[in-house]
């Protein structure tokens, strides 16, 4: 459904991305993990033709979004980053806004905006101003939007960022659904537990590159399933093990203040970069 | 063109929204110059044959409809800048030239509201002006270049900051040299023919010949649109350019 082919991002001194291949399969949970600035965004903002690459392109269907960014775009919803709806308007003129920009039919713009509004539990909601919205009922009504004109791939932005954490798992709720009524999601995020609890598969992207792509548990696998947290001269260091035993061995020859826990993504990508994806 | 309606009904939906607040920002600063200059200044002074009142209310036309359809840089820059507002038109199918046009019938349409409300203020002040096709579509020009403008100069400027020192430097001189307050044949030469480069210029030129039913300089209406359609061409490719 997505193909990225060696895609190239510079902005002036700055390497954005560097050589981005990645393939998302129809139906596909996809989450793109990494810390602020390691390059989500700019993914983000070229797949959906907001930003131009360097060099290099992605097909969206088959479409080549730099060829035909038109035609690309009538496949795809976005979510971005920061909220962009129209704080002036209400709900309802916010989704007509929408539904004329994606050429929709007024009778469909209708039924789906009725649909999507009860959807996202906003239909009480409709004919409020957006600046009266709360954060969740504006990334809500931004999720609504994204969907009302049934786009097959929907591109999320760090959409939970900033919300508090009932309402961080009530949009998790709502996207695990939207994907099982056979959308693509493509979801950024730098939030570890909402890659490990959403994704089918994870991409993880450090300074422009991919440094690692599979299922999240084989990720996990892969740097060891248990760790241990050693406490040395203040400073906190993780050891990798495969089984319970080898790191229970470990901790106790150690004369240190030591914690054995399971592994998470977040430790995958310490592994991988020696750094903590938050930092 | 399609979504050209989607941008351009946000603007409908903003100015319905705002029409009160406008109708009375718009009426403040051509009343206190009706006042000073028009009654206050102008009462004994003739210009081109006619009484101040009469040569100065056209020139406001102009000054006001070139001023609010510019202003449509501001909103469009809030809408890039604060509200990303812009990135919604950007990431639906919708081309450049669709945006273009839907923004800028969006400042027409300012420019046409603004021109509608001293229309209304000249009654008051006893000027009736001739109201004709040739009137609306000397207005027509004026905001349609000056929206295509707007439209160029919130592409290229990188703030909000920025916006307000264009407009400082560019709409502001133009307002008061391009023949709105006093006769552009006083000029010295070289002011005059340095003026008559601006689009300002013709536009006034245009509207007053045809709010005081005179007959129409064709070449000033012509002028008119001509900077427009150069505007507009210049404003679709600067959408593209403000790709990141």
């Amino acid at each position: 459904m997505i193909r990225i082919v060696d895609l190239y991002k510079k902005y002036r001194d700055t390497v954005a991305l560097e050589g981005l291949n990645l393939h998302v399969k129809t139906g596909e949970f996809f989450g793109y993990l990494g810390p602020n600035g390691a390059g989500k965004t700019t993914t983000v903002k070229i797949l959906t033709t907001l930003a131009r690459p360097t060099s290099g392109t992605a097909l969206i269907k088959g479409i080549d979004i730099i060829k035909n960014p038109i035609e690309a775009k009538k496949h795809t919803g976005v979510v971005p980053q920061a909220i962009n709806l129209d704080m002036e308007l209400t709900a309802w003129e916010n989704l007509q806004i929408h539904g004329l920009l994606y050429n929709m039919n007024k009778k469909f713009m209708r039924q789906q905006a009725d649909y999507l509004l009860a959807f996202v539990g906003l239909d009480k909601h409709r004919y409020r101003l957006v600046k009266n919205y709360s954060g969740g009922m504006k990334r809500r009504l931004m999720i609504a939007r994204a969907l009302l004109h049934k786009p097959e791939v929907i591109f999320l932005d760090e959409p939970t960022v900033g919300l508090d954490p009932t309402v961080r798992r009530q949009l998790w709720g709502l996207l695990k659904k939207i994907n099982q009524e056979g959308a693509t999601i493509f979801l950024t995020t730098h939030y570890i537990e909402e890659a490990e609890n959403l994704c089918e598969r994870v991409g993880i992207i450090d300074r422009g590159k991919l440094i690692a792509l599979d299922k999240p548990k084989s990720l996990i696998a892969s740097a060891g399933k248990i760790v241990v947290d050693v406490l040395e001269d203040d400073q906190l260091t993780s050891y990798f093990f495969t089984t319970r035993k080898e790191a229970g061995d470990f901790v106790a020859g150690l004369d240190l203040p030591a914690t054995v826990r399971n592994a998470n993504l977040e430790d995958v990508f310490v592994k991988l970069t020696g750094r903590r994806v938050k930092e | 063109m399609k979504g050209f309606l989607g941008v351009f009904l946000r603007e409908l939906l903003i100015i319905r929204k705002r029409i009160v607040k406008m109708l009375v920002s718009f009426s403040v600063s051509p009343l206190l110059y009706l006042i000073a200059f028009g009654w206050g200044i102008g009462q004994k002074i003739t210009v081109e044959g006619m009484n101040y009142l009469s040569f100065l209310i056209p020139g406001l036309v102009a000054m006001s409809s070139m001023n609010r359809s510019f202003a449509i840089s501001s909103e469009i820059n809030i809408a890039r800048f604060y509200w990303k507002i812009f990135e919604e038109f950007q990431a639906a199918p919708v081309s450049n030239l669709a945006i273009a046009a839907g923004e800028v019938l969006g400042g027409i349409l300012r420019g046409l509201i603004a021109s509608a409300v001293i229309v209304v203020l000249a009654l008051f002040f006893g000027v009736h002006l001739n109201l004709g096709i040739l009137f609306f579509l000397a207005v027509l020009g004026n905001t349609f270049a000056f929206s295509s403008l707007a439209l160029i100069t919130s592409m290229l400027v990188k703030s909000h900051a920025d916006q307000a020192m264009l407009t400082n430097f560019v709409i502001t001189p133009m307002a008061f040299l391009c023949g709105t307050f006093f006769s552009l044949k006083t000029l010295p030469a070289w002011a005059y023919y340095t003026v008559k480069m601006l689009p300002l210029s013709h536009a006034t030129i245009a509207i007053r010949a045809a709010a005081l039913g005179k007959p129409m300089p064709w070449n000033a209406l012509g002028i008119t649109f001509c900077f427009g359609i150069v505007f507009f061409i210049a404003g679709v490719w600067a959408i593209r350019g403000a790709q990141e």
